[in-house]
């Protein structure tokens, strides 16, 4: 990696100022990306702030909403008893992100943040309607997410937590690129009592996004007959040498059918 | 004591160093005053070098010195040799570009190095290499195989024409297009056998050191064949004697054929510590893998068969085009050829072959040796083809094979292709493996399956290699430059310990544990008492190291000739010591005895007495128990058997999943069945990634797309069934101990049986074949093409 500069602060309001000050530094959470990434020499920040001083760690369920901290690991929320009881296709979500080693590192607050289009964390985000709490400001999921690698996080501002509704049902499915276990396509569908959320990742060009169709469909019969005849226009897919568009376009349809079978 | 001779699966003695992080791998190792090297490498396919600024660069903190191929060239240095040459269908040799350790004016692939940067830390050794200015004019570029060849191809060297390397043939092609015209049936299969990356878990790393006293040269590699290494690297490249020149190979961590090779990067470290006078570390990092290390496989192949009206094969015809990458790596021209047509023949009795190869440039990675090298490709051919036959002409696939095998009482089985194949019993190898894989069970399986909503396939390959290698005399006549025997040196330490020192390297197939079994049958030592060392031309005599599935075979009948010099010496000794004829002296188990007596002496008593003869024959014999010997082998040796795969496929998706899959090798006397199995169950898994995951791919303009773990999909264990392995042998009948091999059949023969069964689940679409890797959604375009075709009809 190239060098940088390396600071811990020990206060949200140090952190903000840190990045604040300097319009090329960097915030590190988990670094199961950045540090990949600083390693291979693929970016060049002239100042990290590492933000695993702050705490921001834990769940808690109460009146109905999960709240977990942006420093919360993968692993946390895979195996937390309570949110296995209230939300377990969240819980399932987390268990598949990466291998050991990246879900006791890797934070959803990181992972958000990054916005990488084939992370399984921005599905459940946008499907389950969450809300992310800033260091500024509280962001709504359907504002937060914007293509590819980008958010409406502004420079310096810091997730602090994730405010998720409890769901009648839900359930994550991923259809997984065979050599990095991304998302090829990661669907993750909840039911509501007002209707059905689906958010679908890996798949499109402008990252996750809500499949209207499907969720027309099954909000009007959350069964996974009800996606049959659903389709996905191939246009907007990503094509690599791992998936065409076509393909990940006819995926959206199995691995959405799966998760409601799941749910 | 418990059994630890041939035939006891004790565990290996490497594991604990290697599972408690105690290895000692070449990255591990730092000598005093240490600096590091980075290559600078291409970042395009094709390219002129119009300028090469290295000023700002050498002036960054920490640089000690930056060289490039003008200055190698300045000195002399060699390129970097082939140790095989082609001769082409009239007798000419094979175009053999120079080979430039590092660029002379001209890139030819993506990783091909330009510059080194030598500095106090990793760091700025790659913080300078970003400071090298290269004014690159690019070129066109090609980097597929058929493409190469096609006319208008841009040249990836001068003066060879139409990229070709060589144009080679076996056989004779009138008498073989005789046959076919006369045949009952000519079935014709276009396959393509796709490129590979080894990636073994370690990276390669060097590190070259000059001692400012004596002058002597050390390397430190990871190497498969250190002595290999010091003759290519001391005699082609950097003119160094070998009394000058030390190559170490310490613990390595998997070759797979890959670590064969004389790499640049070892040239350079050696040399430059002399310039520097410094050690100097390399160590690459995964991505310099992907672009540096010799890939494998790549062969586009056209195969026909004259059949008669029976199903008996009359005769075979073979096009095959092959990848040798931008430069001809140490061994490449010898895998599509003698390491490929030669095995043809296969398991049956095809009485008359031609195949003709044309080997090509590519502005690529070179391609060389991996795991099976030439008949992964033979037995993929073959076995895929053997299966078209049986589609098309409608026999049963297994009583097909049946018909065609070479009988068990045919050997020695004289091939059309040149090999004689000593011993094997192909039907047996085949009625056990139908019988562990529950064959005839298989059709209830496959209607459960489809309840489940998924497709079923079982799919059978009966495959042949040759292993073993070599002959000497025989290779030398087909084009190797290099003999391929072995040796040995067992050393009895006075108190009847035993070390021995191998020409053989091991890398991971547990050699420490295998050879030294073979010193407790042998010699009767405890297998504690029995240490083997390897990976070292300053403590081994000059061996030919380990590739070609050849350690045991070749490497371990040399310790056989060693120790029977050994019992030789002890049995004279005993003689002496117990007033006896030497005829009369028996030796078993550690023991010398008088025959018919109960006179007896242990080896102990008799290492003593040679390393403090005091009371000893020195008329007769001199002191010491400590033998050398060199074995070359009278013919390679051929392993075969029966892999027999049955995977489901999730229509929706196209995803296949592997459920069982069964082996039944014959790979001669066992000398660990616990080694071997896990060796097949290795080679299998990566026949498996063959199979289904693993794909090079370079796009038109000459990049690597699968270039990290990212994209190139590894098998992993979630990829693996349970593996049904188990052997069913006849024993070599030309080395002492009668084993074959066992580390590349796993290989060999599963990419075969698994296409086979992925086709086989897939038959209602009326599939006939696929290319590999049969990924998800090759598989689901297939699917739907078949369900459009269906409700079509």
């Amino acid at each position: 990696m190239y060098d940088f500069t390396y600071s811990k602060p020990a206060s949200l309001g140090d952190a903000v100022a840190a990045l604040s000050k300097d319009a090329e530094a960097k915030p590190l959470a988990g670094g199961m990306t950045y540090i990949p990434v600083l390693k291979q020499r693929l970016a060049k920040p002239s100042a990290v702030v590492d933000l695993s001083g702050l705490g921001m760690s834990g769940i808690i369920i109460v009146g109905g909403k999960v709240k977990i901290g942006a420093m919360t690991t993968h692993d946390t929320v895979a195996k937390h008893a309570g949110l296995k009881a209230a939300i377990p296709g969240l819980a399932a979500l987390a268990s598949g992100i990466g291998d050991e080693a990246v879900r006791h590192r890797g934070t959803i607050g990181g992972s958000l943040a990054n916005n990488d289009p084939a992370a399984c964390y921005p599905s459940a985000v946008l499907a389950l309607g969450a809300t992310i709490t800033t260091n500024k400001r509280s962001i709504a999921a359907d504002d937060f997410f914007q293509g590819m690698f980008t958010t409406a996080l502004e420079h310096g501002e810091i997730i602090t937590e994730v405010e998720f509704p409890v769901p009648e049902k839900a359930a994550y499915e991923k259809f997984k690129n065979p050599a990095s276990r991304y998302a090829i396509v990661g669907v993750f569908v909840a039911k509501f009592a007002n209707g059905a959320r689906v958010a679908v990742t890996g798949a499109s060009q402008s990252g996750v996004f809500r499949h209207e169709g499907m969720e027309k469909a099954l909000s009007a019969n959350f069964s996974p007959d009800a996606t049959k005849g659903v389709t996905t226009p191939a246009d907007d897919m990503n094509g690599d040498i791992h998936a065409s568009a076509e393909y990940r376009a006819h995926l959206v349809g199995v691995i959405t059918k799966r998760a409601v079978a799941k749910a | 004591m418990a059994f630890e001779g041939i035939g006891a699966s004790v565990r290996r003695k490497e594991d604990l160093r290697f599972l408690s992080g105690n290895g000692n791998y070449t990255d591990d190792i730092n000598r005093p005053g240490q600096t590091y090297a980075v290559m600078r490498r291409a970042d395009r396919p094709h390219a002129t070098i119009k300028n090469l600024d290295t000023a700002a660069a050498s002036k960054a903190p920490g640089v000690v010195a930056i060289f490039t191929g003008a200055d190698m060239a300045k000195e002399e240095i060699g390129g970097l040799p082939c140790g095989w040459q082609i001769h082409n269908k009239d007798g000419s040799a094979m175009a053999e570009p120079p080979h430039p350790v590092l660029a002379l004016g001209k890139v030819r692939h993506v990783g091909d190095p330009i510059a080194v940067v030598i500095a106090e830390t990793k760091q700025q050794a790659r913080d300078a290499a970003e400071l090298i200015e290269i004014d690159y004019q690019d070129l066109p570029s090609v980097s597929s195989t058929v493409d190469a060849i096609a006319p208008g191809a841009p040249e990836v060297h001068d003066g060879v024409a139409g990229n070709l390397c060589y144009d080679w043939h076996i056989g004779d092609k009138a008498v073989v297009d005789a046959v076919f015209a006369g045949a009952a049936h000519v079935v014709r299969l276009d396959l393509v056998n796709n490129r590979l990356v080894p990636n073994a878990m370690e990276p390669r790393a060097a590190i070259g050191e000059w001692d400012t006293s004596s002058g002597d040269y050390t390397l430190y590699t990871t190497s498969q064949n250190p002595h290999v290494i010091r003759l290519l690297m001391g005699a082609f490249v950097l003119h160094i004697p070998e009394n000058k020149l030390r190559v170490v190979a310490p613990d390595v961590g998997g070759g797979f054929g890959s670590k064969i090779y004389h790499y640049a990067e070892e040239a350079i470290v050696t040399w430059a510590s002399a310039k520097v006078r410094r050690p100097i570390k390399w160590t690459a990092d995964r991505t310099e893998s992907f672009m540096s290390d010799a890939h494998g496989r790549d062969h586009v192949s056209t195969a026909e068969m004259a059949v008669d009206k029976d199903g008996k094969f009359l005769g075979l015809r073979i096009h095959t085009l092959a990848n040798m990458g931008a430069y001809l790596s140490t061994f490449a021209p010898a895998v599509p050829t003698y390491l490929y047509a030669t095995l043809l023949a296969g398991v049956y009795t095809t009485p008359v072959i031609y195949c003709e190869v044309k080997a090509v440039f590519t502005n690529t990675v070179p391609v060389d040796a991996y795991r099976g090298a030439g008949r992964p490709e033979a037995s993929f051919l073959l076995e895929r083809l053997v299966d078209c036959i049986a589609h098309d002409i409608g026999i049963d696939r297994v009583e097909l094979r049946r018909r065609n095998f070479i009988p068990a009482n045919a050997f020695p089985y004289q091939t059309p292709v040149a090999l004689q194949y000593d011993s094997g019993d192909y039907q047996t190898t085949l009625k056990v493996a139908l019988k562990n894989a529950d064959w005839d069970g298989f059709e209830a399986r496959r209607a459960e399956a489809i309840k489940r909503g998924k497709l079923r396939g079982i799919g059978i390959s009966t495959y042949l290699e040759a292993c073993g290698i070599a002959p000497s005399a025989v290779v030398g006549s087909l084009g190797a430059r290099a003999g391929l025997y072995e040796v040995a040196n067992i050393r009895v330490h006075p108190t009847g310990s035993v070390t021995v020192f191998t020409g053989t390297h091991s890398h991971g197939q547990g050699h420490e544990t295998t050879l030294a079994q073979l010193v407790c049958d042998q010699l009767g030592v405890p297998l504690s008492q029995v240490d083997v060392v390897h990976g070292d031309t300053a403590k081994i005599p000059f061996g030919m190291g380990t590739y070609g599935s050849r350690s045991l075979a070749v490497g371990g009948s040399a310790m056989v000739k060693a120790m029977d010099k050994i019992i030789a010496k002890g049995k004279k000794i005993a003689a002496h010591l117990m007033e006896a004829s030497v005829e009369d002296i028996e030796f078993a188990d550690n023991t010398f005895k008088v025959a018919g007596t109960d006179k007896t002496k242990s080896l102990t008593d008799i290492s003593l007495a040679a390393y403090v003869p005091h009371n000893y024959p020195i008329d007769e014999i001199e002191p010491g128990l400590d033998e050398t010997a060199f074995y070359d082998p009278k013919n390679f040796t051929f392993p075969g058997g029966c892999h027999i795969a049955e995977v489901e496929i999730d229509p929706e998706t196209g995803v296949t999943e592997v459920i069982n899959f069964t082996a039944v090798d014959d790979v001669g006397r066992v000398v660990n069945p616990m080694i071997v199995e896990g060796q097949i169950q290795g080679g299998v898994a990566q026949g498996i990634g063959q199979a289904l995951l693993e794909a090079a791919i370079y796009d038109k303009s000459g990049q690597l797309l699968s270039g990290s773990m990212m994209d190139y999909t590894m098998p992993r264990a979630d990829n693996l069934p349970n593996f049904n392995v188990s052997t069913e042998n006849t024993m070599c009948t030309h080395n002492p101990l009668g084993s074959k091999g066992c580390g590349e059949v796993g290989a060999i023969g599963s990419p075969p049986a698994i296409m086979n069964a992925v086709i086989d689940a897939l038959k209602e679409y009326g599939v006939r074949h696929i290319d590999m890797p049969a990924t998800g959604p090759k598989l689901w375009s297939i699917i739907q093409a078949g369900q459009t075709k269906m409700a079509a009809e």
